[in-house]
């Protein structure tokens, strides 16, 4: 006896329809693909699939294997000679969607459609891990509409129709499927840590670096995309205290800033009032959390820096939420050490002769008095011809000298960069802090838009008794930025929101992501937490859950089962409509009587109503026909029957 | 032991009809009800649920809430499709079974005629002795499935057990449901493939019955019984006997009288063969038959019916 592992049915040939259906599929997998796969690859993939579909129509037939193997091969060189490997996010959705395209080759049995759709809605999973926003999971679930669509397809004996009417029933069925879908993904027990690797960090696509050169800002500032969303528990601060802290620069070699080695422990801070509020913080790829002013106390697996900036212990892949708390009006850090106070004053020799000169000059004029010298440089700097531009013309080996005394244009980063310069020259201590600047106040969603166009850096000038102190230089030049926001600072330059709609759209628009960041993105064990206590459920372990998720599946099941066994009624329609022509001709003063059968008491009601004697012997025979003449009642007669019934108004005959 | 067995399954049998085929024989029409209608995941449907146990988990590892969403809403999908199967069965009636005719040996066609319930009962497959048929029965509507029953010999021959199925509407869930149709089909017996003629009685065959005819066809001599206004009296007196006009015709086809007694050599199968193979040529011609069989005599006739009439007595023969 020979035992053969793959028992193989004889498989009926694939229709063109779940054909068609399967390959909509994979032009959907293909899509949700396309932003992160090399263009020459998805151009490759999207040209086979159409080749493919093509040639179907022509003739069946597969692919031969002479042809599969080394377009298999071919894939994975391609795949590891784009990337240097096979492993890993990028390399494994480039040889997914190359995989699933090449499968359709061979795709000419029912069975081999539905791996295909098994394979598809992996694929489409997997374009997750690379944008979960809102508009993109949506598209993905889209996916599904075809992938389910074409497993209905391949039943047979099923009502056949045109191709997009086979998607509604698709739709139907993720529809009433969403119920549960939801009671899963709440009670779903979240890992506490993961099981294997984080998938690569987001690429830096956006948003503030921890170092600064003048000038490398500028397409941060033109990029409008959202950086993150604060709610306040209060009112908000004003806008010119919105000040959104991220890294504090101390090193400067001439051209550009950086931070500083980090130090535990932050540094002492008498505060004021605290401000409580709760930012959303899209995908950074870094492990900066942004902070309104002096931040309190860190929020859970992040730290607080020596100078109040805030890391988390892992980068930001996915949305974040965090809450904090954060004074306004504090005294930061009143004792400088020697340390510091050497490294607050530091300037690498030999750059920005003028400069310096410029600095050591109000030194001597002003004395000891910090405050006469700070406002001599917001003096210069508003007075000094200088204007607010996001491209300003090229600076050379002496950034600070060509810009202060030469060029006078720039932005945020000139400012501060140079007035800190310029406070070191003059022997106070200064460092420049970069973070963001204003932000869009949503009335509908109550709370603060912050885009990446809002980056800003500014200084903070170490004064004695009262600590770090924030001066921002560009307010100087142009106070709009401050007071009303980077759009209208860069309203000449950056021209974002062509008109008002556009701009009421987009802010509607925001709430939903912002919607969709905090209910779903950034729903956690904390959430999940959160979210049962209110019900009296304080302990969300997994067995908890587990045993939440089972009543609600449950709940889901029995509400299907009751669906599924529901039987109309059986309804009798000639009975109900008798019944109503016994009403109202009892109303009419003709009761019918227990024992009384249906031709005797027609009769009697045309006794006592002579007036509609025709009428009513139509009725009886109609009646008469239907219950006695027939097996099964026709329906044109059962209408009729129903229609006189309901048309007969007795007219009460008054003697 | 035995017992055990036997208490077990009619145990089974009552609280599982559709599972244990051993379900009695049942009266036409036959609801399908939840009762008896099973489900289980399909092979795909088990690779299906292993595939989103693996997205679960990839979702869960990345904390990837979007990804987690999409693995939900599929499998809550998967659940809902199992209600979907369940209900394409749930509710559908077997109300009739008619059937042709055909002699042992050759397929019989056989038509189930299938009602539906308040809903649309979409890909249902019929399965029966190895050939299946997928059919849809609309709401409140009516299909007529046209299976072919194969048949071994003549006689009463039982319908075998049905198997409903259904993968609807994604070939996830297998939903199944047997019935046992208390339903026989007649076979009709298989005519031997050569051999003599029928062996007509002699008297028989010459009797012939008189055709009032318009022409003379031929004179002959006078024979003992001829009517007396037939003798061709002229041409008579020209010979020396009497002659008679011979105004009969034989008709065009004698009439058979089959006898199952007058085949008492052969043992009785061979005889119903015989019986069979006569009647199918009378039939093929349109020659009238009358067939005699041990507890039932059958008149002269001719034409489809009677021949359907004889064949059903040859097959319900002892």
């Amino acid at each position: 006896m020979r035992w053969r592992l793959f028992r193989q049915k004889p498989q009926p040939p694939l229709e063109q329809r779940p054909f068609d259906l399967l390959c909509l599929t994979i032009a959907v997998v293909l899509g949700v693909h396309a932003p992160h796969l090399p263009w020459w690859l998805t151009v490759a993939s999207a040209g086979t699939l159409w080749l493919r579909w093509w040639q179907r129509r022509q003739r069946t037939g597969r692919a031969p294997a002479y042809l599969k193997l080394p377009l298999v091969a071919l894939l994975a060189a391609a795949v590891v000679f784009h990337y240097d490997t096979l492993f890993g996010r990028e390399p494994g959705a480039a040889m997914v969607s190359g995989l699933l395209v090449l499968k359709l080759l061979e795709t000419e049995a029912p069975r081999d459609a539905r791996v295909g759709v098994g394979f598809a809605c992996f694929a489409l999973m997997s374009a997750l891990l690379f944008d979960q926003g809102l508009l993109a999971t949506l598209f993905v679930a889209l996916g599904l509409l075809p992938a389910i669509a074409t497993l209905r397809a391949l039943q047979p004996a099923r009502p056949q129709t045109t191709l997009p009417r086979e998607l509604l029933p698709a739709l139907g069925l993720l529809g009433v499927s969403l119920p549960l879908a939801l009671v899963a993904f709440v009670f779903v027990p979240r890992l506490s840590s993961p099981l294997w690797g984080a998938p690569n960090p987001t690429q830096s696509k956006s948003g503030l670096s921890s170092d600064m050169s003048p000038g490398d800002f500028s397409q941060v500032l033109l990029d409008d995309r959202p950086a993150m969303r604060v709610s306040f528990d209060d009112a908000p601060p004003p806008n010119a205290q919105r000040y959104f802290r991220a890294f504090v620069l101390w090193n400067y070699d001439g051209r550009t800033w950086r931070e500083k080695t980090p130090e535990s422990s932050p540094a002492p801070a008498e505060h004021g009032p605290v401000a409580h509020y709760t930012i959303s913080l899209e995908a950074t790829g870094q492990r900066v959390l942004p902070a309104l002013d002096v931040p309190i106390e860190a929020p859970a697996n992040a730290q607080l820096g020596r100078d109040r900036e805030l890391r988390a212990d892992r980068p930001v892949n996915d949305p974040l939420v965090y809450r904090l708390g954060s004074a306004l009006s504090y005294h930061l850090q009143t004792q400088l050490g020697d340390l510091d106070r050497r490294r607050a004053l530091r300037l690498p020799p030999g750059f920005d002769p003028r400069t310096r000169a410029l600095g050591e000059h109000w030194r001597m004029q002003y004395g000891a008095n910090d405050a006469a010298i700070i406002q001599a440089a917001m003096n210069l700097f508003h007075n000094g011809g200088f204007s607010y531009t996001l491209g300003p013309a090229p600076l050379g080996s002496n950034a600070i000298d060509d810009f202060l005394f030469g060029t006078h244009e720039g932005f945020c980063e000139h400012y501060a960069s140079s007035f800190t310069v310029l406070m070191r020259a003059a022997g106070i201590p200064a460092r420049v802090v970069t973070g963001y600047q204003g932000g869009y106040w949503n009335t509908l969603g109550n709370y603060l838009l912050v885009r990446q166009s809002d980056a800003h850096a500014w200084s903070e000038v170490w004064l004695p008794g009262r600590g770090w102190v924030r001066f921002d230089p560009t307010a100087a030049v142009r106070p709009e930025r401050v007071n009303q926001g980077s759009a209208a600072a860069n309203a000449t330059t950056a021209d974002w929101a062509p008109n008002r709609w556009m701009l009421e759209w987009r802010n509607h628009w925001d709430v939903v992501n912002q919607w969709w960041n905090q209910g779903v993105i950034g729903f956690d064990t904390l959430r999940q937490h959160g979210l049962l206590t209110p019900f009296g459920v304080h302990d969300t372990s997994v067995g908890t859950l587990a045993v939440l998720l089972g009543v609600g599946g449950s709940l889901f099941a029995i509400l299907g089962l009751s669906w599924a066994l529901w039987k109309r009624p059986e309804t009798d329609q000639a009975r109900a409509a008798m019944q109503l022509l016994e009403k109202r001709l009892a109303a009419a003063g003709v009761a019918r009587r227990p024992s009384e059968g249906p031709q005797h008491y027609f009769s009697r009601a045309a006794r006592t109503l002579p007036g509609q004697r025709d009428e009513l012997e139509h009725l009886m025979r109609t009646y008469l026909e239907l219950r006695y003449a027939h097996e099964e009642p026709p329906a044109d007669l059962l209408k009729n029957f129903r229609q006189a019934a309901r048309d007969f108004r007795p007219r009460r005959v008054f003697k | 032991m035995q017992e055990a067995i036997r208490r077990f399954r009619l145990w089974a049998e009552r609280r599982l009809p559709a599972l244990t085929r051993y379900r009695r024989r049942e009266d036409l029409p036959i609801l399908l009800h939840r009762r008896r209608i099973y489900i289980v995941p399909t092979g795909f449907g088990a690779a299906f649920t292993l595939l989103l146990l693996v997205m679960l988990v990839g979702a869960l590892n990345y904390s990837n809430n979007a990804a987690l969403m999409l693995t939900c809403l599929l499998g809550a999908t998967t659940s809902a499709s199992m209600l979907v199967a369940f209900r394409s069965l749930n509710g559908l009636r077997l109300t009739g079974v008619r059937h042709g005719h055909a002699i042992a040996g050759e397929p019989m066609a056989v038509q189930f005629v299938f009602a539906g319930g308040d809903h649309a009962h979409a890909s249902i497959h019929m399965e029966m002795d190895g050939q299946t048929e997928a059919f849809a029965v609309a709401a409140l509507g009516e299909t007529v499935v046209a299976m072919s029953l194969p048949t071994a010999q003549r006689g009463w021959q039982p319908l075998p057990r049905i198997k409903l199925w259904s993968n609807w509407p994604l070939g996830l869930f297998h939903a199944w449901s047997w019935i046992h149709p208390d339903q026989a089909v007649l076979v009709w017996p298989r005519p031997e493939t050569g051999g003599p003629p029928p062996v007509l009685p002699s008297d028989d065959g010459k009797k012939q019955r008189l055709h009032q005819g318009e022409d003379i066809a031929a004179l002959r001599a006078y024979r003992m019984g001829d009517p007396q206004r037939h003798i061709a009296w002229k041409h008579s007196a020209r010979h020396e006997q009497l002659l008679v006009k011979d105004f009969e015709q034989p008709e065009a086809q004698e009439e058979w009288r089959l006898d199952w007694r007058q085949l008492s050599q052969l043992v009785p199968e061979a005889r119903i063969a015989r019986l069979a193979r006569w009647l199918g040529e009378a039939e093929a011609v349109g020659r009238p038959t009358s067939l005699w069989l041990p507890h039932e005599d059958i008149g002269l006739g001719h034409g489809r019916s009677h021949y359907a009439h004889c064949m059903s007595a040859l097959a319900r023969l002892p």
